[in-house]
């Protein structure tokens, strides 16, 4: 197992290389610079400017000092707000994300493993029907459709929520409904699936067979073998939670990463846009490895042998 | 036990003789053989959600391709002085709940009522009251503030009785139910070449990676988990940045995250086939490298490429939605249904029609494909339904 | 001897998409105290699924008993609700089921599988339980036992696992234990450890058992009795001698000719031609009629009794009626039938463990 993680965080390491040398060309190619909006300074005001941001060097002793930077945890100033250094801008506002993203995680898988293993226990009846419709709903409908919907809806025509910014609890609960509604959706399904398919396996008929009541059955034999897989889906969500909370944010005005985000695209804020970039690889890339860790941990026949397949 | 005895007198003797023999019916099949496609046909066709997902996606394809000619305008042409038009459909509009009459409601309070009539003009942005038409909610008398509701005849103001938006029009008076259909051809058009590139570059990748093995399977499964660990959502908006939006770039910056999934899929079931007896079996026989994967391998992973295909259209639709909502996409006046749905929520509060039509598009187009897909997989493959 | 369970006219049917299925129609026997009991036919033949509606284990939607008794200690168990049933279930009546590599579950402690029942059905506290579990895990031929409690299933080997089952079934000394094909899913050598350690554990405690296979090397190495099915019915049952000796009924002698043995030379394996029939729609008459190289004109009309040739040996075979003509089974058969008692097809080996 050790041995497992440790050359996981190889890869990980790698690959986070990887995407920091790759975003760092793909800006160097990008037309613009820190000076666009500064059109009006002089050649020698320029000189300054460039010089501070450490864009006079060679690409190649650019690309060195970003690397050492990185190493030490500074991802540089940003371009267009007054001097912040980007560690800072994106301190600020992590926390308010994850806030977010954890309330959805939190709510979706929840209410999505109940939907799933009711339309298990009752399959083929009106309750799996109406589990299976409203996950499809979930899927195909996209959250920012319906965090629109719901702005409009509930915040404008009924004035029941409001409708942006963040801070008190009410202003939580639209967004997190609409970006818990995709992770809701997979979970109820694939919990479904699972549940099915456990409920359906040998061992259950064992369990009946010691004489068991149906409660014991579903739940000390059937759930824990179905929750185990779950786990493999947390990786597909917590890219839903990212993707999500880029347009969630952005539509109830919530001062995330996410907003911040689009905001540095729109902008050619780069040195911005690189440190999101990163730190949203890192933390896809971590998420990744816990979820294939902890399965590990939680399913006895991976614990031993070491890793999966 | 005894019941012979019972029976005996009713038993005819004649009848204990050796039965003829009938070779044929001893080893006859009394179900009709199916081949899997057959097979899958009829479980498909038994499931109503695919079937009613295959009609859904049949309309709106339809519709894409008739729709921006079903009427004189254009998806692009601006009229300022039909701006903002709600949408009006004949027949229709006389069935007031389904809010097609061309009329835009709101309810004012104020303390008085003719305080609150005020309160529409500046709301609908007019001169006076002519085509307002005022339903009294409460007079203001009681505790209660006084409360209309006011239904603006946005037709009969701007003197276009003859004229129908079915879908109304945007901010700058463009044609929305043309602009749909229009964006919809869009938005399908790079999900289905997105789709299409993620499967060929998918399956080639995956079927040599898995058919040769050995050295070039690691080298080529190093390659894919490194860019597996790479969030889509960041190539694509790196990519998007550098290749300047449009049509293409979005299509470019799918195929380079989507393909790994197909290639992966395609992999493990070329690895499980290989080996399988059917396989070897066929090995022994003498089969050529071609015949083995033109009988063989490509038959029985074709299933798998069909429902991950399946899947992989909505998911590029959405991301092209997605794209566009945060300004990334295709950028207007460029119709697609991700930049119809960015436009219309700019409005969504005064104008909800704007964003609700394309919204509804794509939210069929999303459903169709999803349980079609759904579908497909239980039909094609009852053992995957995960 | 008295009868522990009996079994009459049992129906058992499944709602598909096709229809009904009647995977059983109409099966009666008894089973005494002590005794075992084989069920010996083809895949489909109803087997499995009359066993698991004694022990109410079929699956309801689609299967249901249609009709019929079960009568275990003269409580009729087709009537009983499911909560009664449970009390039954793993107390009474115990199954051991074929393949031990799924039967087991993968995410719980063997220890913790073991003693479930044992806290239900004997009301035992965890500490005391757990020492019943490894006192079983003994019983059963596990060496190690009181580290392997705390094991999970994938440690353990196929044979072992078996084992393990077994001890699930034993823990609370059932008077029926339903063996549904426990060596099938086995290797040789340990198939035959296996069927040792039924049979010892048999003569430990006399509990009845209800043997399900389709090896008749195995039938003849364990049973007292054997009941033969085809397409959901009893064809055949009598004592293992009578039906290994004296068998009547033309699917018994296809399933004894089909058995390989040791003296065959002249490579005169027979085999039975054909497949079972649909149950989406049995057959007219004698549902083997149209496998059977000896149907008279009447199986296709009528489906025949069962018919009486000893106190314990009953065919269901138009052939044994008055008027039927004189049929000798086939060569191959009847030489089998003569030389069975040398013919070495029980491979029972006496070796020690896996």
């Amino acid at each position: 197992m050790a041995k497992y993680i440790l050359q996981r965080l190889g890869y990980m390491v790698v690959t986070l290389y990887l995407i920091a040398t790759f975003s760092f060309f793909l800006m160097k190619m990008l037309p613009g610079s820190p000076l666009r909006a500064k059109e009006k300074l002089s050649e020698a005001q320029q000189l300054i400017v460039l010089e501070k941001y450490g864009l006079n060097d060679p690409v190649p002793v650019q690309y060195i000092k970003y690397i050492g930077d990185l190493l030490q945890g500074d991802l540089g100033i940003s371009f267009q707000m007054k001097n912040q250094a980007v560690t800072d801008i994106l301190l600020n506002r992590i926390p308010i994300s994850a806030q977010l993203g954890l309330y959805a995680l939190l709510i979706g898988t929840t209410v999505g493993m109940l939907l799933g293993i009711a339309a298990a226990i009752k399959n083929n009846s009106w309750v799996d029907y109406s589990a299976n419709f409203v996950s499809v709903i979930g899927i195909s409908i996209p959250s920012f459709i319906f965090a629109g919907l719901l702005q409009y809806y509930v915040g404008v025509e009924l004035g029941l929520l409001p409708i942006a910014f963040w801070g008190t609890w009410q202003q939580a609960i639209m967004p997190t409904i609409a970006l818990a509604i995709f992770p809701m959706a997979i979970a109820a399904r694939f919990m479904r699936t699972e549940m099915i398919e456990v409920l359906g396996s040998d061992f259950i008929v064992t369990a009946r067979a010691k004489g068991l009541n149906e409660t014991a059955v579903l739940f000390k034999h059937g759930l824990r073998n179905a929750l185990i897989p779950l786990v493999t889906v947390m990786g597909p969500m917590a890219v839903s939670l990212m993707t999500g909370t880029l347009v969630i944010e952005q539509i109830f005005s919530i001062p995330g990463i996410g907003e911040q985000f689009v905001t540095s695209v729109m902008t050619d804020d780069f040195s911005v846009i690189m440190g999101t970039t990163l730190f949203f690889a890192f933390f896809f890339v971590f998420i990744i490895l816990i979820v294939d860790v902890l399965y590990g941990i939680i399913d006895p026949r991976i614990r031993l042998a070491g890793g999966k397949d | 036990m005894d019941k012979e005895k019972l029976n005996n007198e009713k038993l005819n003797k004649d009848l204990f003789v050796p039965a003829k023999k009938d070779e044929a019916k001893r080893e006859e099949i009394r179900r009709p053989s199916l081949s899997y496609w057959q097979d899958a046909w009829i479980r498909l066709r038994k499931n109503k959600g695919a079937i009613f997902g295959i009609a859904l996606l049949i309309i709106v394809g339809i519709l894409s391709l008739v729709g921006p000619h079903l009427n004189e305008n254009d998806a692009y042409q601006q009229d300022l002085g039909h701006s903002r038009m709600p949408p009006r459909v004949p027949v229709l509009e006389n069935i007031s709940w389904l809010q097609l009459d061309g009329t835009k409601s709101d309810e004012f309070q104020a303390a008085t009522v003719e305080e609150a009539e005020q309160k529409a003009l500046l709301r609908f942005s007019i001169d006076d009251l002519e085509y307002v038409e005022f339903e009294l909610v409460d007079d203001g008398t009681g505790s209660e503030p006084a409360t209309v509701v006011g239904h603006f005849d946005v037709y009969a103001e701007q003197d276009m009785d003859e004229i129908y938006y079915w879908f109304g029009t945007d901010t700058l008076g463009r044609d929305i139910f043309t602009r749909v259909w229009t964006g919809t051809q869009v938005s399908l058009l790079i999900a289905f070449v997105a789709a299409a590139l993620d499967m060929i570059i998918g399956v080639a990748y995956g079927g040599i990676s898995a058919y040769y093995g050995g050295r070039v399977d690691n080298v080529m499964q190093r390659f894919i988990e490194i860019l597996i660990g790479i969030p889509n959502l960041v190539v694509v908006i790196l990519m998007i940045m550098i290749l300047e939006p449009g049509v293409i770039s979005i299509i470019i910056a799918l195929t380079i995250t989507g393909w790994t999934g197909m290639a992966r899929i395609v992999r493990g079931q070329v690895l499980k086939l290989k080996n399988q007896e059917f396989i070897l079996a066929s090995r022994t026989l003498g089969s050529s490298n071609t015949r083995i994967l033109s009988k063989h391998l490509i038959p029985n992973t074709l299933g798998m490429i069909i429902i991950n295909t399946m899947f992989t259209i909505p998911a590029a639709i959405f991301f092209e939605a997605f794209l566009s909502f945060i300004g990334l996409g295709l950028q207007s006046p460029e119709a697609s249904l991700g930049t119809l749905i960015n436009d219309g929520f700019k409005s969504l509060q005064t104008n909800p029609h704007i964003m609700i039509f394309p919204a509804i598009v794509i939210s069929l187009i999303m459903i169709g494909f999803n349980i079609l897909a759904d579908g497909l997989r239980d039909a094609l493959d009852p053992k995957m339904r995960k | 001897m008295e009868n522990i369970l009996e079994v009459k006219n049992l129906h058992v049917s499944f709602d598909t998409h096709g229809g009904e299925v009647t995977a059983v129609r109409g099966v009666s026997f008894d089973l005494k105290k002590g005794e075992t009991l084989a069920i010996v036919g083809e895949s489909g033949s109803g087997k499995s699924v009359t066993t698991r509606a004694i022990a109410r284990l079929i699956p309801s939607p689609p299967g249901r008993i249609k009709e019929g008794e079960i009568l275990f200690n003269g409580k009729d168990l087709a009537k009983l609700k499911e909560k009664q049933m449970q009390q039954i279930r793993g107390k009474d009546i115990s199954t051991i089921f074929q393949d031990p590599m799924t039967s087991l579950n993968p995410t719980m402690k063997i220890g913790k599988q073991i003693m479930e029942g044992l806290m239900k059905h004997q009301k035992m506290d965890r500490s005391l339980a757990k020492k019943k579990a490894i006192e079983l895990l003994d019983l059963v031929g596990l060496p190690d036992a009181k580290e392997r409690v705390d094991q999970y299933p994938h440690q353990f080997s196929g044979g072992q696992r078996q084992r393990v089952v077994i001890a699930i079934a034993l823990a609370c000394n059932p008077q029926i234990l339903i063996a549904d094909e426990p060596t099938t899913a086995l290797d040789v050598t340990i198939q035959a450890q296996i069927l040792e350690l039924m049979k010892d554990i048999q003569r430990k405690t006399e509990s009845s058992i209800i043997f399900i296979t389709h090896d008749l090397g195995v039938v003849a190495n364990v049973a007292d009795r054997v009941a033969v099915m085809y397409a959901g019915k009893i064809v055949e049952i009598g004592t293992v001698d009578e039906i290994f000796y004296n068998p009547k009924h033309p699917y018994t002698w296809g399933l004894l000719g089909s058995m390989p043995t040791l003296d065959n030379e002249e490579e005169s394996l027979v085999a039975i031609p054909g497949s079972p029939p649909d149950m989406l729609q049995p057959p007219k008459g004698d549902a083997f009629a149209p496998r059977n190289e000896y149907a008279l004109e009447i199986d296709n009309e009528l489906d025949p009794p069962m018919f009486k040739v000893s106190d314990t040996h009953y065919a269901a075979t138009w052939l044994l009626h008055e008027y039927a003509p004189k049929v000798e089974p086939p060569a191959a058969v009847k030489k089998r039938m003569k030389g069975f008692g040398n013919t070495g097809a029980s491979p029972i080996s006496k070796k020690g463990d896996d």
